[in-house]
């Protein structure tokens, strides 16, 4: 099972609609670092506003690739946390600190455009 | 309904399998999103340090009624290395496999009771409660 990464001028969307497993966000976190490579995209919207759960695991893979695009040189943002999954994440100590985010996916790209001066 | 009912975790995809399993239980019984969530997440973590660390094993499911209060039991089975020092597994931070899983600590605090009993060498099982709130 793959992720979709679409191309939006020079920003990368993905949207997560998907119950993913450790492998899949594993070959996801490659194939997004691939396709910021292959496109020199400058900005990355990742929108989790239908997925219901975030362990650990996915949350570290998602912090994680936040991490690895900014040393590639893009912007992330994550956009559509759902009210559970951010009670959840805070419940399980994980605090995703200096990820950023926004409510929904517009917000998000607002918050790419200025960030980037664009 | 079936009280008890399990899930065996020797793949990577019986993690999933048992959060979504943990999750319908939970909606069925009457949780509300926030604590399906939690349910399943805390699944998800059991059922992850199953398969790191025991290889396989089993989470089984039970609705618990008790003085008339409904909730939700969750074990945790297995026969693997078992635990070493359980209050050291229980703090905040403590891990073993680099960080992977937030650990038992997280788990603790996503449901309402949590019983770890292990036997190095013999295996561990890890049971919680999740209550159903009533509003009053």
């Amino acid at each position: 099972m793959r992720i979709p990464i679409l191309k939006l001028h020079d920003y990368l969307l993905i949207s997560i609609q998907t119950e993913i497993d450790d492998n899949t966000a594993i070959q996801f976190q490659e194939d997004l670092l691939d396709k910021i490579h292959q496109t020199g995209a400058s900005g990355v919207v990742i929108d989790l506003t239908s997925v219901e759960i975030i362990d650990s695991f996915i949350a570290k893979v998602l912090g994680d690739v936040v991490t690895m695009s900014d040393l590639m040189g893009a912007k992330l943002v994550l956009t559509g946390i759902q009210p559970a999954v951010a009670v959840t994440l805070i419940d399980l100590g994980v605090h995703l600190k200096d990820v950023p985010t926004a409510l929904d996916l517009e917000r998000g790209l607002i918050k790419l455009y200025q960030e980037l001066g664009e | 309904m079936d009280p008890t009912f399990c899930v065996t975790i020797e793949q990577e995809w019986d993690i999933v399998k048992a959060r979504q399993l943990g999750r319908d239980r939970a909606r069925d019984i009457g949780f509300g999103t926030v604590d399906q969530a939690r349910i399943a997440t805390a699944i998800s973590e059991l059922a992850r340090n199953i398969y790191l660390y025991a290889g396989s094993g089993k989470i089984c499911f039970e609705v618990v009624e008790e003085m008339g209060q409904n909730g939700l039991g969750v074990r945790s089975l297995d026969t693997g290395p078992g635990i070493k020092n359980i209050s050291q597994v229980m703090e905040d931070g403590y891990s073993t496999s680099g960080g992977l899983g937030a650990g038992l600590p997280g788990v603790k605090r996503l449901v309402d009771q949590f019983d770890i009993q292990s036997e190095e060498g013999q295996g561990t099982e890890i049971r919680v409660m999740k209550w159903l709130r009533k509003l009053r």
